[in-house]
């Protein structure tokens, strides 16, 4: 199978749907002869041209505006966002008109579309410019909200995405452009509200999404080494959530560790910690821990801005918590 | 006209004056007697409507409402430049030209009494439900404007915005887009003089809204929007305009609303009543009417049995919406395409525990 990257992933992804089908297209800053900020659209301008490929003014909230528009008259625009730091900018049309429309037009008017780009902390890039904002789309009915962590799960889910009649908003990250895997050739689709187990284990359940995957991926091999097995739950979905999924794995490991690298007030991981807190209560041999950013924004020098996200440490030292070791 | 009305000539296109005569026939647009009368009636459905849902809502038979009184000529005006394949993106004080676009009263009344049915105008086609959040409506136009030129159909957008949204961002992002895009385009800015309580005068310093257009590479025209005419022949140029391609056109009516922002306004606290006698004066209405018994084409008896009639239709209408039931698997059935298990799950709860209400003894 080829192993390619997560940022070639999802310019595959683009490339075959809007090979598909005409009434996809993409529009955001740089994206077209710049070929993307991530260069995650290398390539598509010079190869679908200027009216499927468009480069924007400097205003979020105007060609978002713009893409839900155009998704009510029955196209399927991709939006990219350059981060998920500007699309604060955009907040109202999605909030207001992409997540809306379908109830208030009473079932009428769909808007299928795709909010995509780069979310979560990277690295230097200060306060402003390295936010964890899924939680900010997750709250709100009438989206649905994924993270997929692998190119694997990029490619089938953003296809999928692209091809759903809802809204869809669509997180990546800047450190995971570079992140490689296994992607098979041929097409395939993978469904927008399933949980992956990315490790099976029995001992402890760690559930997270997105970037910090790899993070919890190497202290369930740390864990490991004390003899403790360990069970990796990929949210993939954020909104819904797969919660059977959860449940199950809980009810066989009796602890869980949630890692988000969002902040801990009303985030997808304090949800998550109460769906289980709430459902799995009989099962649940200790308290269920959160492993998530300090409530601070995010500082410029590199030892204080690694210091402040989960790591590896802090979700061993939660794991020994739940266990009581 | 759009040269001859350059905003930066500070004019404003009149065609009929408040007696009803024709002052600038050159303009006069091409419209046979029948469909001059035809267009009175839309007016005076849309007003008869108006003030019947203004007085349902002070008997609490419905929510909160905008009043339409003295705009039905730039709602009318401009609905009727557009073909049956054209799209209609409203703000939400166009109810006029919702109608002529064929959405019910039913509707619209079902709409503003918080029924997410009322937001179908499943009578109508190509027309988004209102949009309150102010201006953002604008962007989603130059969207379906765009997916009109990428599937190259030869139909265009029109949408509506009042003199407040004219501040938003959203309305300069939308004009600038539309310029840079150059999609098939007319904005129709209804400057009624006030948002809520706030004036034309304290929303910019701009000497008028149409010189907007000028900054983004558009066209822009005042118009007299009490002046049926006048916003006919200025929308219906337009929309010739854009449809053969050129630069979108923004069209600034100049009306008055005659009765509050909302009905939870108070209007007398911010404006003298002799500002509100001189607009009067101006009234769409009286002013076409004026026009037709000239020439000898409606008499008051006419009028007086239009309106009967029309107001028996209207009560119907609302009895109809009225009767609408507001079950509750609405809110959980329009969330989602097809709805997401968790959300199904939550409907099902929230019944269990409306049987489970039921059962107990509440003081």
């Amino acid at each position: 199978m080829p192993i390619i990257t997560y940022r070639e992933a999802i310019r595959q992804a683009i490339d075959e749907e809007m090979q598909r089908d005409e009434s996809v297209f993409i529009l955001g800053e740089e994206v077209a002869q710049y070929d993307g900020a991530y260069k995650v659209t290398q390539g598509l301008w010079k190869k679908y041209g200027s009216e499927r490929v468009i480069d924007t003014p400097i205003v979020e909230a105007g060609f978002t505006g713009i893409a839900i528009g155009a998704a009510m008259a029955g196209l399927r625009p991709i939006v990219e966002w350059m981060t998920f730091n500007f699309s604060l900018l955009a907040l109202d049309q999605v909030v207001n008109n992409a997540a809306k429309m379908l109830y208030m037009s009473g079932g009428q008017i769909k808007v299928p579309i795709v909010f995509r780009g780069p979310n979560g902390p990277a690295e230097f890039l200060s306060s402003q410019h390295s936010q964890a904002f899924q939680s900010y789309y997750a709250h709100i009915p009438g989206l649905k909200v994924v993270a997929p962590s692998t190119p694997y799960d990029a490619k089938g889910m953003l296809k999928s995405a692209i091809r759903d009649d809802n809204p869809v908003v669509f997180l990546e990250a800047e450190l995971m452009y570079a992140w490689q895997g296994e992607v098979p050739e041929g097409e395939y689709l993978l469904p927008l509200n399933k949980a992956d187990i990315k490790r099976q284990g029995k001992d402890i359940t760690l559930i997270t999404y997105s970037k910090p995957i790899k993070v919890v991926q190497e202290a369930a091999r740390q864990l490991e080494k004390e003899g403790i097995s360990s069970e990796i739950i990929d949210l993939r979905s954020l909104r819904p959530i797969d919660e059977e999924t959860l449940y199950a794995s809980v009810r066989k490991t009796n602890r869980c560790v949630v890692c988000d690298e969002s902040w801990p007030v009303a985030s997808v991981g304090s949800h998550v910690a109460w769906l289980i807190s709430k459902n799995c209560f009989d099962d649940l041999d200790a308290p269920v821990e959160l492993v998530c950013s300090e409530d601070v924004p995010m500082p410029y020098n590199h030892t204080l801005e690694l210091a402040v996200q989960p790591s590896v440490e802090k979700v061993v030292a939660a794991a020994r918590k739940v266990l009581y070791l | 006209m759009f040269t001859e009305y350059d905003p930066l000539k500070d004019t404003m296109l009149q065609i009929l004056d408040c007696s009803g005569n024709i002052i600038n026939p050159k303009f006069m647009p091409d419209l046979s007697m029948a469909q001059i009368k035809e267009a009175y009636n839309w007016m005076l459905y849309a007003r008869i409507a108006d003030i019947k849902a203004v007085s349902y809502q002070r008997q609490g038979r419905m929510y909160t409402y905008p009043p339409n009184l003295g705009q039905e000529a730039s709602a009318l005006g401009s609905a009727m430049a557009l073909g049956k394949e054209d799209w209609m993106i409203p703000a939400y004080r166009e109810l006029a030209a919702w109608l002529y676009r064929g959405v019910t009263l039913k509707d619209v009344y079902l709409f503003w009494g918080g029924h997410e049915d009322g937001g179908k105008f499943s009578n109508a086609k190509n027309i988004i439900p209102p949009c309150v959040p102010i201006g953002s409506q604008t962007l989603h136009a130059v969207g379906i404007a765009y997916s009109l030129k990428y599937k190259k159909q030869n139909s265009i957008a029109l949408t509506y915005i009042g003199d407040g949204g004219t501040s938003e961002g959203d309305f300069h992002e939308a004009m600038n887009y539309a310029g840079v895009w150059r999609v098939p385009l007319v904005f129709v800015c209804q400057n009624n003089q006030y948002a809520i309580s706030t004036p034309r005068n304290k929303q910019t310093a701009a000497k008028s809204l149409a010189i907007k257009a000028i900054g983004y590479g558009l066209k822009g025209i005042q118009v007299d929007g009490n002046d049926f005419f006048a916003v006919y022949a200025a929308a219906t140029a337009a929309a010739k305009e854009v449809r053969s391609g050129g630069m979108p056109i923004f069209i600034e009516c100049i009306t008055y609303r005659q009765g509050a922002h909302t009905t939870s306004d108070d209007p007398t606290r911010y404006r003298e009543k002799e500002e509100e006698e001189i607009w009067l004066q101006r009234d769409p209405l009286k002013r076409l009417k004026a026009y037709l018994v000239q020439k000898q084409e409606w008499h008051e008896e006419e009028d007086r049995k239009l309106q009967s009639q029309y107001e028996k239709e209207i009560e119907e209408q609302f009895a109809q919406a009225e009767r609408h039931p507001y079950p509750l698997k609405d809110v959980f059935q329009y969330m989602y395409v097809e709805t997401p298990e968790n959300l199904r799950k939550q409907h099902i709860e929230y019944e269990k525990f409306l049987n489970w209400k039921e059962t107990q003894k509440w003081q």
